[in-house]
């Protein structure tokens, strides 16, 4: 698969190649929908891409960086460093349109921006009502904050019954 | 009982920096009950708990990753993450004992996940607005999953304590078992205490009352009354363990110790 690039990488073609590169959870997301490619620096052959991690034991992090660094490979680019960066702390409010209406398509509720939980004092409270990514409902329930992956919540839709993700505001 | 350990200082190595053996409590602490709450993965009494259990681990290992590598890089003798973690004896290890107590039933892990969090979640706190950036940005990302931790223990020491007569039975118990321990975490070691000083460590007592205040609110929503301040029970982070950490390392450390260097 390994190419020799005809031409030095730019800026530009390395954000192209990243849109390819999908988070290993959430197939249908690409790692810049998922907001988490912070930086791309060139000079010369050498290419830095920053990125930050969405939580701080997401195992999908190595793996997306193991990605990164096999996409751009895969182009001739092997002057690669990818930089962890932790700060400032990654958000939800980072993803783009696009990979909101991909996440609801794909099954997931996408986050509500401005319902992190970050008041401990609000006991069994839950995120403002989130909508039903099948029937459209917003008549659902928060069975647990802990779903099946760190970024996600576990609701239940009260009108078609039918279990689902939330893709939980973190902010 | 385990002969006294010097405390690990500054002064141990001629260029650690003076924060070395607070980041490495920070991690060591992070880890062991990572390690505690990753034994309950398949045995939670729900599906829902069991995969919660399992989060709050996974949340504290990446936490404890971050110290650990920086803690490697602020002793500065070539030591790494995994060989901080896997690698020291149980007498080097500075968590405090709450984190190291075994899961016992489940009201037993959420008492010990309510003490640690409501203290974990103010820490952090004070640590994303402190001078030390790193150690800041740390806090800054772990300050977010630590709110979720905090709710969801504070929300199970409500459902048992306001729930059936066994689930309060076994709350109390657990109450009785563990309280002990919570004082470990406000009460600052020499170490802790000079870097205090050098402004480098929130001061404890001025956290205190935040932490005391959401007890107090969690238990009158629980219908539990305070208990009586225990004498404290000190020792984890000067090194003085129980030896429930032993058996917990000979787990945690079994593979590098069988083979040594391996990697994934
Ligand atoms: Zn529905």
């Amino acid at each position: 698969m390994v190419t020799a690039s005809a031409l030095p990488p730019t800026e530009a073609r390395i954000w192209q190649l990243l849109e390819e590169v999908s988070d290993p959870e959430v197939p249908v997301l690409s790692i810049l929908d998922l907001g988490i490619v912070r930086a791309v620096a060139v000079a010369g052959e050498h290419v830095t891409v920053t990125i930050t991690p969405t939580y701080s034991g997401c195992p999908a992090m190595s793996a997306i960086a193991t990605d990164i660094r096999l996409r751009l490979l895969a182009e001739g680019y092997t002057q690669l460093i990818i930089k962890n960066q932790i700060s400032p702390a990654w958000t939800t409010d980072w993803m783009s349109a696009a990979g909101r209406a991909k996440l609801e398509e794909y099954g997931i509720a996408p986050p509500i921006d401005g319902t992190a939980t970050g008041h401990i004092l609000n006991l069994f409270g839950q995120d403002t009502a989130v909508r039903c990514p099948l029937c459209k409902s917003a008549h659902t329930h928060l069975v647990s904050q802990f779903g099946s992956t760190a970024c996600k919540a576990l609701y239940q839709c009260d009108d078609c019954r039918e279990p689902f993700d939330y893709f939980k505001c973190h902010a | 009982m385990l002969p006294t350990q010097p405390e690990l200082t500054a002064a141990s190595t001629a260029t650690a920096s003076p924060l070395f053996p607070f980041v490495l409590q920070l991690a060591d602490t992070s880890l062991i009950l990572a390690h505690r709450l990753s034994e309950w993965c398949g045995h939670g009494p729900v599906l829902e708990q069991d995969l919660a259990l399992a989060n709050i681990a996974l949340d504290l290992l990446g936490e404890a990753r971050s110290y650990y590598q920086y803690a490697a890089e602020l002793e500065g003798q070539g030591r790494a993450e995994d060989d901080l973690a896997y690698l020291r004896p149980a007498v080097e290890y500075r968590n405090p004992l709450l984190v190291e107590q075994p899961n016992g039933d489940f009201a037993h892990t959420i008492v010990r996940q309510f003490l640690f969090d409501n203290f974990h979640y103010q820490l952090l706190k004070g640590l994303k607005d402190g001078p030390d950036a790193r150690l800041a940005s740390i806090a800054e990302k772990s300050l977010k999953e630590a709110a979720y931790h905090l709710k969801w223990s504070s929300e199970w020491m409500i459902r048992l304590g306001d729930g059936t007569p066994e689930s309060r039975r076994r709350l109390d118990k657990a109450i009785a078992t563990l309280w002990r321990f919570a004082g470990e975490l406000t009460t600052p070691t020499a170490t802790e205490t000079q870097l205090q000083e050098l402004g480098l460590v929130p001061d404890y007592a001025a956290l205190r009352p935040a932490v005391q205040a959401h007890t107090a609110h969690v238990l009158a929503e629980a219908t539990v009354p305070e208990p009586a301040p225990p004498f404290a029970q000190l020792g984890g982070k000067s090194g003085r363990h129980s030896e429930h950490l032993g058996y917990l390392l000979a787990e945690l450390q079994y593979l590098q110790r069988t083979y040594p260097g391996l990697t994934w």
